[in-house]
């Protein structure tokens, strides 16, 4: 979900070079664009580049491929409106944002047949946003959780709430989430409120815990969580369930003499959902049906799972796993562990503001 | 006639990537969400938290002007006193790294202060207590001049190598001995050189927010880091831009007093 600059960067180059790869055998095929064309814009590495090309080949619909790296950059982008993409990739609380917004144009379900697939406990989730389950087809989900180092944490210390976070004990060896909703997030359920939370007096006690936080903290960073938690910078971090599966593969094949265990604090965390849409003015909306609906099929959720390694909702793909993978916990949680979890809301831009103003507080204090 | 039909590339390239960019920053900046005029996004520099970052990037890019100047003017001046040939292949190695992107370099950097980084690792072998370099200021100031020290290197070389040998022959002649010639020759003869340096060094140094995020941890909030914040996590442009519009004037007012002092300087005090 959230990807750095730097992969995006080296993506970003990736894939100009299969785009100009994709091109050189367009010619040859003569397939490729008959059937027009389909302009996608997704999250820097998060689909299987093969998956592309297959679809390419399979529908004769021509992919063209964008990418962006935060929600809030790619909104204004789909308001302007002065390149119309047919299908993206949003998270929950921003695709309520735009359906709100009428951005978002209606799928026509009959288009996408595979939708079965997905578990129904996804299409349920995504009624928080979605109530109607019209505007859009979940493509991964995860939690966000706290990964600690075994050997760096005293066993009588392991986090299990997110209060653990505060524990004088870990001064300076705490990386943080550089976000403002998920760092709001990790204090406001530590607090016991929600974290979709408008209330005023509550931003602000979540504000103030955070501050108090800040001299445990080493860092704030986003996804170089993971490589200073292997590389064992800090005994203690916020993180997306989506990356534990590498740091898993990592942790072996590097034979450290520790290892990182990720917990779901009690307290609940966020749920979140990126899910497949189309914009109100996208011109090619079957295309984008039909890109939505091959990225449903078991087989291809399943390529994409094991490139990005964020969960899939897809119950097709799910069956098709290991069944060491099916039972990765870490990955796919036990319902009764999420109980007390949201999927983050859109707030309206005024308590945006009020987060934004609030964090930027934090820093510079 | 053809003159103009030849600078037309040129017009277009400043109307549609300077000139309007620009004023769209302006429109940005000088409204708010609903599209109405305000001041209140270019006022909000006085809130507290914005002032603070200000001043932070203020404070870094001085310092790390003034660094990077300590270091590259005597650099150049043994530059100058190597001659072309051994001269031009040292200025070639210094700008050599420069090939690299410039985010790589300053990853490398987090893998050399990091607390397990590479520093610390041949602390620890040499039995010496680690240090805690990463997530500082010092960190991003010694990010800023690393970066930035080839561009104060090299237009102060320039300007040195093309000294005439035959000016500071004359001083010589007349008496003076090796420090006066630095300081009445060389050092006013080299001004423009060293105004430029600056110019080169303070204002990337003053908007950098990916420095300050790599290597100060995201702790240290630049006013670089809150318009990138405005605009990539906020969605709140008209912010963004009404802040580096302020960041613009404070550059503006920068250059107008080097340049004064650079006039000054060449016409009386040395």
């Amino acid at each position: 979900m959230k990807k750095s600059f730097v992969k995006l960067l080296a993506f970003g180059a990736l894939s100009l070079l299969s785009i100009t790869l994709l091109s050189g055998c367009g010619k040859k095929e003569a397939k490729a664009g008959s059937a027009g064309e389909v302009y996608v814009y997704n999250w820097g590495e998060y689909i299987d580049e093969s998956v592309i090309k297959q679809f390419e080949e399979e529908t004769g619909i021509k992919v063209v491929y964008d990418l962006f790296e935060t929600n809030e950059e790619m909104y204004p982008v789909i308001q302007a409106g002065a390149v119309k993409y047919d299908v993206v990739c949003p998270s929950d609380y921003m695709i309520q944002k735009m359906r709100e917004n009428n951005l978002l144009a209606e799928i026509n379900l009959d288009n996408v047949p595979n939708l079965k697939e997905v578990d129904p406990k996804y299409m349920e989730m995504s009624k928080s946003f979605d109530p109607e389950n019209k505007y859009s087809v979940p493509y991964s989900w995860g939690t966000v959780g706290i990964l600690y180092n075994t050997k760096m944490v005293d066993p009588k210390d392991v986090p299990t709430k997110w209060s653990d976070l505060w524990n004088e004990k870990f001064k300076d060896n705490i990386l943080m989430q550089d976000s403002v909703r998920d760092s709001f997030m990790v204090a406001l359920k530590s607090l016991g409120y929600s974290l979709n939370t408008t209330n005023e007096a509550e931003i602000k006690e979540a504000k103030e815990l955070l501050i108090k936080q800040k001299p445990l903290v080493q860092a704030y960073v986003i996804d170089q969580v993971r490589d200073k938690m292997i590389g064992g910078e800090a005994a203690i971090g916020v993180i997306y369930s989506g990356e534990m599966l590498y740091i898993q593969n990592e942790v072996k094949n590097l034979n450290l003499d520790y290892s990182l265990e990720y917990v779901i604090p009690e307290e609940g965390t966020n749920l979140w959902l990126d899910s497949w849409v189309i914009p109100a003015n996208a011109p090619n909306k079957e295309n984008a049906e039909k890109w939505i609906n091959f990225l449903c099929r078991p087989d291809i959720a399943k390529k994409n799972f094991e490139y990005i390694t964020y969960p899939t909702p897809n119950k097709g793909a799910f069956d098709l796993l290991d069944p060491e993978l099916k039972n990765n916990k870490t990955l796919f949680p036990d319902s009764d562990v999420l109980k007390n979890s949201e999927v983050y809301k859109y707030l309206g831009d005024e308590v945006d503001s009020l987060y934004n103003e609030a964090w930027k507080e934090i820093k510079s204090n | 006639m053809n003159k103009k039909l030849l600078s037309g590339p040129y017009l277009m390239w400043m109307i549609g990537f300077i000139i309007i960019p620009l004023a769209l920053i302006v429109l940005y900046g000088v409204t708010d969400r609903s599209g109405s005029f305000t001041l209140a996004n270019i006022i909000s520099i006085t809130t507290e938290e914005h002032a603070k970052a200000l001043w932070l990037s203020l404070l870094l890019s001085f310092v790390s002007t003034a660094l990077c100047l300590i270091l590259a003017y005597p650099l150049a001046m043994i530059l100058r006193s190597r001659g072309i040939g051994q001269g031009s292949f040292i200025v070639f190695i210094f700008i050599l790294p420069m090939w690299m992107n410039f985010l790589l370099r300053t990853l490398a950097w987090q893998t050399l202060l990091e607390r397990n980084g590479v520093i610390n690792g041949v602390l620890s072998t040499l039995r010496l207590p680690s240090l805690n370099l990463i997530n500082t200021p010092g960190a991003i100031i010694l990010g800023m001049v690393y970066n930035f020290l080839p561009f104060m290197v090299l237009p102060i070389y320039n300007v040195l190598m093309k000294i005439d040998d035959n000016v500071v022959n004359a001083a010589r002649d007349l008496g003076a001995n090796s420090f006066q010639v630095l300081i009445r020759i060389l050092l006013p003869l080299s001004i423009p050189g060293v105004v430029s340096g600056i110019t080169m060094v303070f204002v990337p140094a003053l908007t950098t927010f990916v420095i300050s995020n790599l290597l100060g941890g995201s702790k240290i909030l630049l006013i670089g880091n809150v318009i990138e914040q405005e605009f990539t996590k906020g969605s709140n442009w008209n912010l963004g831009s009404g802040l580096s519009l302020v960041l613009m004037v404070f550059i503006l007012i920068s250059m107008a007093l080097i340049a004064k002092y650079d006039k000054n300087g060449e016409g009386t005090a040395f």
